[in-house]
């Protein structure tokens, strides 16, 4: 019994919000990614770019909600409202492209300027999101809070602890799942998403194959919005939307992608679980799962906490180091231009 | 028209810019935004140094700025005996066990050969040592949080004055841009950006949790100054007879009296430094720095070491901007590490270099008076928009009271646009490199 309550507090405190949380990062490190590998340059301004489109959405639920329209069986309003915020973002990013980063591209500029107009509009955007929604923090999930109620499943397991899964956790892993899959099958399967790689690879030898370099970079843009958005949603669902935890959720995306690889999708989907995980088990308080497997004498005084949640930035960051000391280009060979 | 007018020009026309608000606002406000001016010119010459020169993108400014400002009040404040007494020790000791651990690590991963064992053995000495580490630190922390929460519940500092706090962030700040270097530099560019962008979170999270060190969220108030007190002066027969001479009322006088003693102090480092940056990027040191920059395999060919002179200049950069932040904490009179905001401290600084002139000290310098004359003035300004543009609508009414309300954000927005617009139609800035 102590075995299977063990088990079911780390599910329900570290598995489940840990798979959660680096579906969330893995789908923001694949924009970051993408854009590092068509476009070459690290997107300062992603962060940002998920605020916005968040906000749309956020605005679309609002007025979806206020004409009563929903979804049935509990499902929250935001999801219904994703379409459009996906049009807001991606109507967003294309604008940015042609006014602003366009003419880099063109010039053939340095990564680094690239990266350093990627922060102008970082500001743009987040003055721009502050001054619509406010910097305060918005809750726009409704419909039902749990698939799984902890006090649900004690009641029909009969254990001590509580399995409590989160509409928006359910919600966020299927999402993501839909989302890879759908990205794969393009990347692989269809012509733009074949053309795309091949930019990715070896830009000119594609434009030499008659590939239009104006269409890879819109539907790459267009890819980068869709998957900005999701995560965005998802996060702001699961936890809550405020523009600055959105910046600062920066820090652990690019982690994600650099230790997957930069440039590589399958290696940001990893990076984003490792980051996550590593998180979610150097922040948590390990005493009820240590004393449920432990025999008595053994059973710790402390929290056996190693950090305290306030540090979680530098597990993110540490992990960046270690694989920037030990393995530059990544788990899964990102490019390193 | 020459460079030298044209650029006495540009200087010309930003003092004309707070000598207005001194006039049109009050001398108050212009002596703050100059002070802040003068902060923010040296952290830009820091950036330049690290950009213009070198080529290496740092957006860790804030953790540096924070650095400098945590020197002073570990140098400044007075020492807390009791809190000595209760664990002090005890504390040290911990760090030293810590620092000592990964001492250990690093050893034994550099002496032995790559095997399984050896990893083994790193991770051993790791897990281990943070157990140690842990069991010997956690006690002294809990001990000298718990002497006198509300006034100290920190070891306090060394009680010394506080401009020896100056050089001291300079250093804090050094150390910790060595780690960084070590670490990124050598990599592609972009790494640097996110080891740096990630060192100044931790920074920050750091100064707010570990209460022992600075009181964390509770504030540091009350740093010793280096300029006389506003109330002494007051009450100074010589100070009122001086005021009264000059026509102003004494409560006026002693506060301009103080902000300009910080002027000048601020002003003396300011051009300390500049001189300092101006010999080095004439020197032959200078000139390989360019060379590294403009053409990193052609300066290897000739012998150079990219990897070590980037270190340099990283920590010279950083060190720089960490005396920035321990003069701004002297001049805020205390240490809040919620007030670090990585758009304030890190971006805007870049806008500061970038709109200036990357590479050229005195661009850096200009755009640290100009754009914090704006990030200042922006928003007042905004305020005046947003009520010219909302005076049609009725009273009370929803959008009109979310349109002021959110004038303040304009700051932002409006950095923002002259970042992409000085890249794009002038990315050399306004005093561009010679």
């Amino acid at each position: 019994m102590d075995f299977l309550n063990a088990i079911v507090a780390l599910s329900n405190f570290v598995l489940i919000p840990g798979i959660a949380y680096g579906s969330q990062l893995a789908l923001g490190a694949l924009g970051v990614t993408l854009i590092y590998g068509i476009l070459r340059f690290s997107n300062f301004a992603h962060g940002d770019t998920m605020a916005f489109g968040t906000m749309v959405t956020i605005l679309a639920t609002w007025w979806l909600q206020s004409i009563g329209l929903g979804l049935p069986f509990g499902l929250p309003t935001a999801l219904l409202a994703l379409p459009i915020g996906i049009a807001g973002c991606a109507l967003l990013v294309l604008g940015t492209d042609k006014a602003v980063y366009q003419f880099y591209r063109v010039q053939k500029a340095k990564p680094v300027i690239l990266v350093i107009v990627s922060i102008g509009v970082m500001f743009v955007l987040n003055g721009l999101v502050r001054f619509v929604i406010g910097p305060g923090d918005q809750r726009f999930a409704d419909g039902e809070r749990f698939i799984i109620s902890a006090q649900g499943f004690r009641d029909m397991t009969g254990l001590r602890e509580g399995l409590a899964l989160k509409t928006s956790q359910g919600i966020t892993v299927i999402t993501a799942v839909l989302v890879v899959v759908f990205l794969f099958w393009f990347l692989n399967r269809t012509r733009t998403g074949k053309s795309m790689r091949a930019y990715s690879d070896n830009e000119d030898l594609a434009l030499l194959s008659g590939i239009n370099p104006d269409r890879v970079v819109m539907v790459t843009w267009l890819l980068v919005a869709a998957l900005a958005t999701i995560a965005g949603t998802l996060y702001g669902l699961d936890k809550s939307f405020k523009p600055f935890t959105y910046f600062q959720l920066l820090l652990p995306i690019f982690a994600a992608a650099i230790v997957g690889g930069l440039g590589n999708p399958i290696g940001a989907i990893a990076g984003g679980f490792v980051i996550a995980f590593s998180e979610v088990f150097i922040t948590y308080a390990w005493k009820k799962v240590l004393g449920y497997i432990l025999p008595e004498i053994l059973e710790p005084v402390g929290l056996v906490q190693l950090l305290s949640t306030d540090y979680k930035f530098a597990v993110s960051f540490v992990i960046l180091l270690i694989v920037l000391l030990f393995k530059p280009t990544g788990l899964f060979k990102g490019k390193a231009v | 028209m020459s460079e030298t007018v044209r650029n006495t020009a540009l200087f010309a026309f930003v003092a004309v810019l707070i000598v207005l608000t001194g006039m049109m606002q009050s001398w108050n406000t212009a002596l703050l935004i100059l002070n802040m001016g003068l902060i923010s010119a040296i952290m830009a010459l820091g950036v330049n140094l690290q950009w213009g020169f070198a080529g290496l993108f740092n957006v860790g400014v804030m953790g540096f700025v924070a650095l400098g400002g945590l020197a002073a009040v570990l140098v400044s404040m007075p020492p807390t005996n009791e809190a000595w007494a209760a664990g002090g020790m005890r504390v040290l000791a911990g760090l030293l066990a810590g620092a000592g651990v990964v001492v250990a690590a690093i050893l034994v991963h550099r002496r032995m050969k790559p095997s399984r064992f050896r990893a083994l053995l790193t991770l051993i000495i790791l897990v281990g040592g943070s157990f140690l580490y842990r069991e010997v630190f956690d006690p002294g922390v809990d001990a000298v949080e718990d002497v006198d929460p509300a006034a100290t519940g920190y070891l306090g500092g060394l009680g010394l004055p506080i401009l020896v706090a100056w050089p001291v962030g300079g250093l804090l700040a050094a150390g910790a841009a060595w780690i960084i270097g070590k670490a990124a530099l050598g990599l592609r560019s972009d790494y640097l950006a996110i080891a740096t962008l990630g060192i100044a979170e931790i920074i920050l999270a750091m100064m707010k949790n570990e209460d022992w060190l600075a009181r964390g969220v509770k504030n540091v108030v009350g740093l010793p100054r280096p300029v006389p007190y506003e109330v002494d002066l007051q009450q100074s027969a010589d100070f009122l007879e001086r005021a009264e001479r000059l026509g102003l009322d004494p409560v006026t006088a002693s506060s301009l009296f103080v902000k300009l003693s910080y002027s000048i102090l601020f002003a003396a480092v300011l051009i300390l430094i500049l001189v300092l940056a101006q010999m080095a990027l004439k020197s032959p040191w200078g000139r390989m720095m360019r060379a590294i920059r403009d053409n990193e395999t052609a300066a290897r060919a000739m012998g150079k070491n990219v990897t070590a002179r980037h270190l340099q200049i990283f920590i010279l950069g950083s060190a720089i901007c960490g005396l920035a932040g321990a003069m701004m904490t002297t001049l805020d009179g205390q240490l809040t590490p919620t007030s670090y905001q990585p758009l304030r401290f890190t971006f805007l600084i870049w806008v500061m270099v970038i709109v200036g002139g990357s590479g050229n000290n005195l661009g850096a310098v200009l755009g640290g008076f100009l754009i914090w004359f704006l990030w200042v003035q922006v928003e007042p300004m905004g305020l005046f928009l947003m009520e010219a543009i909302t005076a049609s609508l009725p009273e009370g009414s929803a959008i009109k009271a979310h349109l002021l309300e959110s004038a303040a954000h304009m700051r932002l927005f409006t950095m923002g646009i002259i970042l992409i617009l000085v890249l794009r139609f002038s990315p050399r800035g306004l005093i561009p490199e010679r």
